[in-house]
């Protein structure tokens, strides 16, 4: 993994050098070290505590970190807001618990950020709403609100809004994990699509299918470090640390 | 169980009365055992007492009206009726206080505005720019309509102003402006500036932490000592100042509660999709924190609507101050519960209308989004 150019298309999507952060004494993520080079697909795995959800939380800085650097589409962030909203605008995040605007319907869930945040007109907004919608597949309902939807469908919403802001990178962070298992391929489904169609996508997720089916690179983050990082065949194959392998036989023992 | 409640168990069963539901909810309710019976019937007694007596003051006993000016008719039933002559002659008065007699027409037409205006406001569709526009037109044929001066209308200073359109004026502007700051307050104490924070902690406790006289006489009495020469904020002004910066301090905390329900997820998604505080604010999470919050606003308001009768302390001819100035008159002393009776009614009518709007405004948004 290079991360020396300077083209635009050559340089890392994102890329974190020597990352610390702590919550008070707890040292939540030590030195990390990742880059993901554009339409890379990560998968991020771990036991529960180990920091891979806040590492992924901290590409879009809705976590800080306190040491290291992160960069993202050359976008280093900082305090400083300006840098914020502009790594935001460009990377969509699908989150465990959904988190859709119940008080909005569909078709408003997936307008508002477009509509207030890219300026585009909301004839637009709507038409694009509804494409997205349709890649989904759900554009039944778009005009319902998200309490009437079920779990699956709801996720596939919050991911069709990401996509509304045509980010260039998307995290996911355990989409999968609040679903009953039926709903759980029609979630996936949608991934694998967006996977094979060139997004660049770091996720945070147990599902080893998923990763074997598209990602590059699996990632097995314990106690806030990475252990590993391997291409699926090897890291499924020939996990090297004892930790990676316990963890692997512990969710796929079964 | 005792005889004498059995006798009564199987008294209602020889009719064929007591097969209907009605009778059935009765006894199920009612009468089930023998010391339900005794409650019901010992209630049922004081009830009806008080029924037959509230009844036959206010109307089998009471007086309508009286001849001339000679009220010893009233005075003779004190007590057993309700000089209701009272109301018939000094309605003009408690309504709207010492506002000149042949000009009253013009504070009538200000409740009807206001009443509009409300109405308007209730319906949701409306909701958007115009309802703003038809309450800024609104307001300003308020503004001409009392003080006149225009449109060959007689000037009439703001002291002569009184009743219903002072009480309205103050419960209207207070909740309009108490709300909005109220808000803002409520948002700057969650702020993470601890400059911002601080003032509102402060403003919140503080104004909290006096009562409303208090305010008011400090608006009225010392407010004018820290002003400039020469200049000077009318009466009125003062106090509904005072309600204002008293009311946003209730309703922040109010507020306060909503923005609290909702869950840090929220926060998150709009972050991620890049809204700025304010929409993030605007859109997303304030209409959720209000909705929440509908009973205890709508408490606050009653609340606010009610207590803008202790303007009467500082000298503020308001409903109530006109009613109990009605019975000042000799040949009317000792009438004012009849005045305090008829205001009660007005300030009921239109505290009822805000409960039952709030209701409605509730289920209305329950069956737009079930979370």
């Amino acid at each position: 993994m290079s991360a020396t150019a300077t083209a635009a298309d050559s340089r890392p999507m994102i890329e974190l050098r020597n990352v610390n952060k702590w919550y008070g004494e707890f040292h939540v993520l030590r030195d990390i070290n990742l880059t993901v080079e554009r339409g890379q697909k990560i998968v991020v795995c771990g036991p529960s505590g180990s920091g891979k959800s806040t590492m992924i939380r901290c590409i879009n800085r809705l976590e800080e970190h306190q040491q290291g650097h992160i960069i993202v589409e050359g976008t280093e962030l900082t305090g400083d807001l300006r840098n914020i909203d502009t790594v935001r605008r460009e990377v969509g995040m699908v989150f465990q618990q959904f988190n859709l605007f119940p008080h909005l319907t569909v078709l408003e869930n997936l307008t508002l950020a477009p509509i207030w945040v890219r300026k585009m007109p909301k004839k637009e907004a709507e038409e694009m709403a509804m494409y997205f919608l349709g890649r989904v597949k759900i554009p039944e309902q778009v005009h319902k609100y998200p309490g009437q939807l079920s779990g699956g469908q709801q996720q596939r919403v919050a991911i069709a809004r990401s996509l509304c802001m045509k980010p260039k990178i998307m995290l996911f962070d355990e989409p999968t994990s609040a679903l009953d298992p039926e709903m759980v391929k029609e979630v996936l489904d949608v991934m694998i699509e967006l996977a094979r169609e060139g997004m660049t996508m770091v996720c945070v997720t147990h599902e080893m299918g998923f990763a074997r089916a598209v990602a590059d690179s699996v990632i097995f983050m314990d106690k806030g470090e990475i252990v590993e990082s391997a291409p699926p065949t090897e890291f499924f194959a020939n996990p090297k640390s004892d930790r990676t392998k316990l963890f692997l036989s512990q969710i796929l023992g079964h | 169980m005792s005889d004498a409640a059995a006798t009564l168990k199987s008294l209602p069963q020889s009719g064929g009365f007591n097969n209907s539901p009605l009778a059935q909810w009765v006894k199920a309710n009612l009468f089930p055992n023998w010391w339900s019976t005794v409650i019901t019937l010992v209630l049922t007694y004081f009830i009806l007492k008080f029924l037959f007596g509230a009844l036959s003051w206010s109307l089998f006993n009471a007086v309508w009206s009286i001849e001339g000016t000679d009220t010893e008719v009233c005075r003779e039933l004190k007590g057993i009726g309700a000089c209701w002559a009272l109301i018939a002659e000094k309605h003009r008065f408690i309504l709207f206080g010492t506002y000149p007699f042949q000009e009253h027409w013009r504070p009538a037409l200000l409740i009807v505005v206001f009443l509009v205006l409300y109405g308007l406001s209730t319906v949701r569709a409306l909701w958007n720019y115009w309802l703003g526009v038809v309450w800024a037109a609104g307001l300003l044929s308020i503004g001409i309509l009392m003080w006149g001066g225009v449109f060959g209308l007689r000037f009439v200073e703001q002291e002569r102003w009184g009743g219903l359109p002072i009480t309205l004026m103050l419960a209207t502007f207070g909740i309009a402006l108490a709300f909005p700051l109220g808000i803002l307050l409520a948002l700057g104490r969650r702020s993470d500036m601890p400059a911002i924070k601080a003032i509102c902690v402060a403003y919140i406790e503080l104004i909290r932490g006096v009562p409303l006289i208090s305010l008011l006489f400090m608006a009225s009495v010392m407010l004018p000592l820290f002003l400039p020469e020469g200049l000077t904020i009318d009466k009125l002004l003062r106090a509904q100042i005072a309600i204002i910066l008293f009311a946003a301090a209730y309703l922040a905390e109010v507020v306060r509660g909503g923005l609290q329900a909702i869950p840090k997820g929220q926060y998150e998604a709009a972050d991620a999709l890049g809204l700025s505080y304010w929409k993030k604010t605007g859109f997303i999470v304030l209409p959720q924190a209000l909705k929440i919050v509908i009973p205890p606003l709508v408490n606050t308001f009653i609340g606010l609507f009610k207590d803008t009768s202790l303007v009467l302390i500082i000298g503020i001819y308001d409903l109530l101050n006109a009613a109990k100035t009605s019975t000042i008159e000799p040949k009317w002393q000792g009438f004012s519960i009849e005045a305090y009776v008829f205001v009660s009614i007005i300030y009921f009518v239109f505290c009822f209308a805000m409960s039952k709007y709030s209701q409605k405004i509730e289920a209305e948004l329950s069956h737009t989004h079930k979370h």
